[in-house]
């Protein structure tokens, strides 16, 4: 995989810079079509897209995250990508940022000839640029220095002309209406404003193409007004936009055409005024809704209870309660605050206020032991950073909480330990060719079956499950969500966090939606659907009531 | 980042307190200086003769040798590694330069710091080629280093001493002269200092250094040539202490093979006292040449007042702490006050 396109003549492009000032990254292959004319024009697309994807597909393992996508982004016109969590939003992100290759499928630019993006440095030479969510910048140098580095403005004999980068950084912010002092660190910055930082980055590049991968997703309303007149004038530049988001009102506020995503497939891409919400939220889920897992049965009383929990900034006032016997799941969309309140709930991080209790016994906030000498246990969402210690044996991961029981006079019995963990891990039916084996050997459904033995094993009477099946296949999918089941009916209050909506509807006894730190709906199993979960994650309240009218019950 | 503060009428600033952050950076650097001060001060109350130019003209030539070691140090630290080694070059430099009077007597000085910037410069060589190009922790090979110069510094001298007697009085009197009752070799390491200060503010190279200490993947992805940058900076540092290991020979006379031992960690207090992160990404040449003046003046001050020299080690220890607690107390009040804003001007 080589890097195939010419980069063009140096001095081709009719730019606004002056001499002396550091060479633009050129717009590779499609520079010579979409050159000084098109950084002027009018508003308005453009005949020819600037950029197409043409029937990519990309493939992690055996889950297909993307397959035959094609969409053709236009110069002055902000595409929206709408879908699900996995939808293969992020995956398509990473295509157009030269991060992941696609496995088929092209890229083609405004000449038609196709791009080959090897590595973020290609992507940006082809004049595409991407906004993360969290941008990663130099938290200790300058905002004029995190715009130009490397490509600091020179003066002859080399050195920086720090007053020219300064005002160039100047002009670039005062072009996208943001007044952002270039002297001060970009320590401190807020996400918004990080996120202009890195915008105005993309205009210094002379970027064509500009992907915002849930921009908004931090940030307040001030913030995001101020990210949308941003957007506008990054189309009055000509610029091709393409704009990630969950929010629905934000597609219908700033987009011109959406582009909906599904189980990595396109669902659609039409212009955005041809669409309701209704269209977009029934497209975005429209699938089966999926067999539950379980019936439905009277749990007991109240176990785990939460009550006015806030953390500023994060999370506010959040209260709930888990009967022993129950499945309640905490949905909404990455970002919302979900796993900040269970962690808060079990004490890794700390909260402003409110108070968590077990059974009668209140938790001691920011001290996990308070909460697992209370019966809590909690499985975390990236099972390789914090479920596992990798290396060590799976006998050992399933023995590591339950190691006091384990022990005599202070030294591990061997045999007992061995035991334990066979027991264990046949009880969750792990597949393993040795049980002294690294937990590496394992598969990832079966390290997550590991890390559930662990905490299983200490017969927890609050279990909190954090995607419990993120990035494990199928069949193993529906094991662990057997396993939950007859945890819950063993008289376990168990709290499951899961952004898989399938998933929240086959497990959970109750579902609470989470939507920007608030709990902003709760639905019982039997009125709970994908449809409902979405709107209310995505702030459609209308959504249902539109919903009613055409879409089966 | 001393950039001056921008002009009056800058636009409106999204930001209100961002002045803040900037002013309590900056404020760094100057807190330094107060301290200096202080001590100072304090000193002179007690003992009028230490602000007699004797006494500070003594401090600062004692002052050039560490500054001059700091110096590099601080860049290799900028970059998010720990050049340990600098003791034991600063160690062989000083012998085998003072050593050449003996065996090639009549020799000019300046023959015998290119001597000593030529073992310095092999051995940041080495350094710095096994730690940016191996990619190995540098806090392990410099460690590495630290025993093998110290090795072969051994074997160089075996039982064998350089004696005042072999090294000519021209050479000796280098950390006494003076221009206009300032050291000679004051006023030439103020001017690398200068120098390295005006090369990390203004040059793309220099920069990097910085980017590089603050986030290593941010600076592969801005496509930063990372090991070229790091092995630079070893480099540097390894030939900055060769020079020092030859104001050593001149200072001391007697050179044996401990010379210099336990430099090292003086040096890293005194970068990490004079505001260089020990993470990388900030801090300033300046100010680590200011820490290792300010760690010296205490030295000299306890000297003078006449407190036992047994308490200068754990006074370093103190001045470290306060340091890093310092640094520490700001970022956390930086946290506060910016999630504090958050909230404020959250939906």
């Amino acid at each position: 995989m080589s890097e195939q396109e010419q980069p063009n003549d140096e001095g081709g492009e009719g730019s606004h810079r002056r001499d002396g000032e550091p060479e633009p990254a050129k717009a590779g292959a499609q520079a010579s079509a979409a050159g000084s004319g098109a950084m002027s024009a009018a508003a308005g697309p453009t005949a020819r897209p600037i950029l197409s994807v043409r029937d990519a597909s990309k493939a992690f393992g055996a889950v297909h995250a993307l397959e035959g996508v094609s969409i053709d982004l236009y110069g002055s016109e902000v595409h929206a990508v709408v879908g699900e969590n996995g939808a293969g939003k992020s995956t398509l992100v990473k295509i157009l940022g030269g991060v992941h290759p696609p496995d088929s499928g092209t890229l083609l630019g405004s000449d038609g000839r196709p791009l080959f993006l090897n590595g973020t440095a290609a992507a940006r030479e082809a004049g595409i640029a991407i906004i993360f969510q969290e941008p990663t910048l130099f938290p200790d140098l300058s905002v004029a220095e995190n715009v130009f580095i490397a490509r600091q403005p020179r003066r002859r004999g080399g050195r920086i002309d720090h007053r020219l980068m300064r005002r160039e950084s100047r002009a670039l912010f005062e072009r996208l209406g943001v007044p952002l002092d270039p002297d001060r660190v970009a320590r401190g910055l807020s996400i918004a404003e990080q996120q202009i930082v890195e915008i105005g980055k993309a205009l210094s590049f002379d970027a064509r193409v500009v992907v915002m991968d849930e921009p908004t997703a931090a940030l307040s309303a001030t913030e995001v007004a101020r990210l949308f007149g941003v957007v506008g004038s990054l189309r009055e530049h000509g610029v091709a936009v393409v704009f990630i988001s969950h929010r629905l009102e934000e597609v219908f506020a700033i987009c011109q055409r959406v582009t909906v995503l599904r189980d990595g497939r396109l669902v659609l891409t039409q212009p955005v005024s041809e669409l309701t919400a209704g269209d977009l939220v029934r497209a975005m889920v429209g699938r089966d809704i999926a067999a539950r897992a379980h019936e439905h049965h009277d749990p007991a009383g109240a176990v785990l209870r939460v009550q006015n929990l806030s953390r500023a900034g994060i999370f506010q006032d959040i209260s709930f309660e888990v009967r022993a016997g129950e499945i309640v799941a905490l949905s909404g969309l990455v970002g919302a605050g979900r796993s900040e309140v269970a962690r808060a709930a079990f004490g890794i991080d700390e909260y402003d206020s409110g108070s968590v209790f077990v059974g009668e016994r209140r938790l001691r906030k920011g001290v996990p032991i308070d909460a697992m000498r209370a019966g809590v246990a909690m499985v975390p969402e990236d099972r390789r950073q914090q479920g596992l210690v990798m290396d060590m044996s799976i006998q050992d991961n399933i023995a590591l909480a339950s190691l006091r029981a384990l022990t005599r006079h202070g030294l591990l019995i061997g045999p007992a330990q061995r035991a334990f963990a066979t027991d264990w891990a046949a009880r969750l039916q792990v597949k393993y060719s040795r049980i002294t084996n690294p937990a590496t050997s394992l598969s990832g459904g079966n390290q997550q079956k590991v890390v559930l033995a662990k905490w299983l094993s200490r017969e927890p009477s609050v279990i909190i499950v954090d995607e419990p099946t993120r990035g494990i296949d199928i069949a193993t999918k529906a094991e662990v969500h057997r396993l939950l089941v007859e945890l819950s009916r063993s008289g376990v209050a168990v709290l499951v966090i899961s952004s898989e909506l399938p998933e929240v509807l086959a497990v959970a006894d109750r579902i609470l939606v989470m939507r920007e730190g608030r709990v902003v709906a709760e639905l019982a199993q039997a009125e709970a659907s994908e449809e409902r979960i979405m709107a209310a994650a995505t702030g459609q309240a209308d959504v249902p009531v539109a919903i009613k009218d055409g879409s089966p019950a | 980042m001393s950039a001056p503060a921008p002009p009056a009428g800058d636009p409106a600033e999204l930001a209100s307190p961002r002045r803040l952050v900037d002013v309590v950076l900056r404020a760094r650097t100057f807190g330094i200086v107060v301290v200096l001060g202080v001590v100072v001060a304090i000193s002179a109350l007690i003992q009028s003769r230490f602000v007699g130019g004797g006494e500070l003209r003594f401090i600062l030539s004692q002052t050039s040798l560490y500054a001059l070691v700091a110096v590099g140090e601080a860049m290799v630290i900028m970059t998010r590694n720990v050049d340990l080694s600098v003791g034991s070059v600063v160690g062989l430099s000083a012998y085998v330069s003072a050593n050449m009077f003996g065996t090639h007597p009549g020799i000019p000085t300046i023959l015998v710091f290119a001597v000593g910037l030529g073992v310095g410069l092999a051995c940041g060589v080495v350094t710095g080629a096994i730690t940016a190009i191996g990619r190995v922790p540098s806090l392990v090979v410099t460690l590495a280093m630290l025993y093998i110069i110290r090795g072969i510094d051994t074997i160089v001298v075996g039982s064998g001493v350089v004696l005042a007697s072999t090294e000519p009085s021209s050479f000796l009197n280098l950390p006494t002269d003076t221009v206009l009752g300032i050291p000679d070799i004051a006023l030439a390491v103020a001017v690398v200092v200068a120098i390295a200060a005006y090369y990390l503010n203004s040059f793309r190279s220099g920069r990097d250094l910085y980017a590089i200490g603050s986030d290593p993947d941010a600076a592969r992805r801005a496509g930063i040539p990372i090991a070229k940058r790091v092995f630079t900076a070893f480099v540097i540092s390894g030939a900055l202490s060769g020079v020092a290991g030859v104001i050593w020979a001149a200072q001391y006379a007697t050179i044996e093979s401990t010379a210099a031992t336990g430099l090292e960690l003086q040096i890293i207090a005194a970068v990490v006292v004079g505001g260089v992160a020990i993470f990388g990404g900030s801090g300033s040449v300046v100010g680590a040449a200011l820490g290792a003046l300010l760690l010296q003046t205490i030295n000299s001050a306890l000297n003078v007042i006449g407190v036992s020299s047994i308490w200068i080690e754990a006074i370093y220890g103190l001045m470290l702490i306060a340091a890093i607690t310092l640094d520490r107390g700001i970022q956390v009040r930086l946290a506060a006050a910016l999630r504090k804003r958050r909230v404020r001007l959250g939906a």
